[in-house]
């Protein structure tokens, strides 16, 4: 080995020391504030529950098994847990249904963004942003105030005379969707105008050129460009919206619950942390499948660039 | 695609043509009109900072040409071309494409394909994906659209890479696969725009004869757009030259060179000796030129051009020669500059014009003057001719 190559041996390693030494401060973070408390709430979730919350040092899986199936009080045989499952689906279809909002409202603003210059860009990403400087829980209520009966919305038609009734949006499954697509837009159209600022627009040309009608450019051209765009704001979105707890309880009415509002029952009212907990690891177990299919996914023939 | 038959025939006129003339008079091809512009004006903007690209500009492409586009940038080459390939719309005038306005119609409407600066190649396809993607579009079956990109990877001589992303291919190859493609849909016209001011210079020229054969193989009228007045000299069927959002001069390269319409086509094709005078008697598109130092020089005059007054000449380098005795002109030499093939020498004349004369070097001498020399310019037979300012 030359000296040459040996100096830079040494120093590739030095230079691999630094960075561990300079990634210290985040990882003893992670360590500490996440990986931590996620490892206490697995161990909870093995242990039985006390009488006025909290957990009895003893092992059981009755808060695993809760989760899953109940055991009926009369005769004692085994059944699904309908009422756990249930809020499962619901959420996941929350979750679904607000990715899907937000990509069919995000995809246009984002290459309406992507495709204006760079100065008015900055202006519309700013704008775009405006929204997290203000607390979650006073925009839900801000939104509240709108669509209520006698809401902002209702007054303005109602005085210009496109409705002769007030419309109850308010606590209905569209007073949800409204919300979650409004809370959780910016993180879809963010990433979406990551992955489109960085085509050039001109292959968007190429593909007219070739014969390619405006739906033939955006079906063969764009979303293959933007698919990493599209995965990663899907993720983004779809993960809080599980379990998303504010919006569904402040403008659904809490009439419908969710997984974020019944792992919050289990640890207040219901007095159970290891179901709390249960859920909160299966919560975490779906999260990570859709990861899983986000990693097999953007691995797996994405545009070189992305 | 023409036939074969058809392309050969096309090939062989072409050649007579060119043995002809040789360099004297072009014959009028009796080919069908491939493109007409009529009228077409572009702005962009509104009122008063609109700004003028083109300014009713006229020009008729003929079936099967080579056809170049040559202007420095902003002089509107690229915006007429746009016109045609359908990325913008005129705001005044027609675009014809074999006698049917084709101005209104959008890009995928039009049979006509583009060669771009860029490449504009699609990153997420591969080679022969990218080659394919127009017939595609068109709904060709599958079968024919697989034989169409390995034809059209044989004729770029690019088998070999068919399954390579655009992202992993050179320069070179990128722009023979943009090539491909935009030829696999066979368009009627084929629009390049600067599509080798990309390459490195030796790359360039292999480009030009590239793409000069693909245009007789091929038999498609090729639109070329290029601010470089030799490769538009050496590739051109016929050239227009554009200036101003205007078309100054259309004819064939050595129409171009040897008969410029106007002081900027002289200017910017080669290079050209400017001597004001004075004209004498017209006779037989003949005059004789008083310049300002008293000198005779005898000069052409274009065809039906009937001038008055001061004129300018222009005489090209290579039409004068260095004499140490008598000439044309009388002056001194300023500076030697060497080419490989010929060297430049600047003569400060007596009347302070400067005057450029190239000279052909020959083997193991130099040009036998040195800076400082008294020195006589002798101008070629017809090397003169007044200009029409």
């Amino acid at each position: 080995m030359s000296a040459a190559s040996e100096a830079e041996t040494r120093f590739e390693r030095e230079d691999t020391r630094r960075r561990w030494l300079l990634s210290t401060p985040a990882l003893l973070i992670i360590l500490v504030a996440a990986v931590g408390p996620l490892l206490v709430v697995l161990l909870y979730s093995f242990l039985a529950p006390g009488s006025y919350g909290d957990v009895r040092w003893q092992f059981s899986s009755d808060a695993w098994f809760n989760v899953f199936l109940e055991r009926d009080i009369f005769d004692d045989t085994l059944a699904p847990a309908w009422a756990h499952l249930s809020i499962f689906w619901r959420s996941m279809k929350l979750a679904f249904i607000t990715t899907l909002l937000t990509l069919v409202f995000g995809f246009p603003t984002a290459y309406f963004i992507a495709t204006r210059d760079e100065r008015t860009r900055e202006i519309w990403l700013f704008l775009i942003t405006i929204p997290f400087w203000t607390n979650l829980l006073i925009r839900t209520f801000a939104l509240q105030e709108v669509i209520r009966q006698e809401g902002l919305l209702n007054t303005l038609l109602l005085k210009l005379g496109l409705i002769s009734q007030p419309i109850p949006m308010l606590f209905t499954d569209f007073a949800i969707g409204l919300g979650m697509t409004y809370v959780y837009l910016p993180l879809m159209v963010l990433p979406l105008y990551a992955s489109m600022e960085r085509i050039d627009f001109r292959i968007v040309e190429a593909g007219y050129d070739l014969y390619a009608s405006r739906f033939g450019v955006l079906r063969r051209i764009i979303v293959p460009l933007v698919k990493p765009g599209i995965i990663a704001g899907s993720i983004l979105v779809f993960i809080p919206s599980l379990g998303a707890y504010v919006t569904p309880r402040v403008l659904g009415g809490g009439k419908s619950m969710m997984l974020g509002n019944l792992i919050e029952l289990q640890f207040g009212q219901g007095r159970n942390w290891p179901l709390g907990a249960a859920l909160s690891i299966a919560l975490m177990a779906i999260v990570m499948i859709a990861l899983l299919f986000y990693v097999r996914n953007a691995s797996r023939g994405g545009p070189t660039h992305g | 695609m023409p036939s074969a038959a058809g392309c050969d025939d096309n090939q062989r006129s072409r050649q007579k043509e060119r043995d002809v003339f040789s360099g004297v008079i072009v014959p009028e091809k009796p080919d069908r009109n491939a493109i007409e512009v009529r009228g077409v004006s572009k702005r962009f903007g509104i009122g008063e900072n609109a700004f003028k690209a083109l300014d009713n500009v006229s020009v008729t492409i003929r079936e099967n040409e080579f056809f170049t586009l040559l202007g420095p940038s902003g002089c509107g080459k690229t915006t007429l071309l746009r016109l045609i390939a359908g990325f913008d719309f005129p705001t005044e005038g027609q675009i014809m494409l074999h006698g049917q306005d084709i101005a209104p119609l959008p890009p995928f409407k039009r049979p006509v394909n583009t060669v771009f600066q860029s490449y504009a190649l699609f990153p997420h396809m591969t080679v022969g994906q990218n080659i394919g993607f127009g017939l595609e579009m068109l709904g060709k079956p599958k079968a024919e659209v697989k034989a169409r990109v390995d034809q059209m990877l044989r004729l770029v001589r690019m088998e070999a890479l068919k399954d390579r992303r655009t992202s992993q291919i050179s320069g070179g190859q990128q722009q023979r696969v943009a090539l491909a493609r935009a030829l696999a849909p066979s368009p009627k016209v084929l629009l390049l725009d600067e599509p080798l001011s990309a390459l490195d210079y030796k790359l360039r020229k292999e480009m030009q004869s590239e793409l000069k054969r693909l245009q007789t193989e091929t038999g498609i009228t090729f639109i070329f757009v290029t601010h470089d007045q030799e490769e538009a000299l050496t590739m051109s069927d016929r050239i227009a030259v554009m200036s101003a959002g205007k078309i100054l001069q259309v004819g064939a390269p050595w129409e171009i060179y040897d008969r410029p319409a106007d002081r900027f086509v002289a200017d910017f094709i080669g290079e050209t000796n400017f001597l004001p005078g004075t004209l004498g008697a017209i006779e037989n598109g003949r005059t004789t030129v008083t310049l300002s130092s008293g000198a005779m020089l005898p000069a052409t005059l274009a065809e039906g051009y009937v001038p008055n007054g001061p004129a300018t000449i222009v005489v090209r380098p290579e039409h004068a020669r260095a004499i140490r005795e008598g000439g044309d002109l009388r002056g001194q030499v300023e500076n030697i500059v060497y080419f490989g093939t010929d060297t430049h020498i600047h003569v400060r004349l007596d009347d302070r014009n400067l005057f450029t004369v190239r000279q052909q070097n020959s083997r193991s001498r130099d040009c036998g003057f040195v800076v400082g020399d008294a020195v006589g310019v002798a101008i070629a037979p017809d090397g003169a001719q007044v200009l029409k300012d």
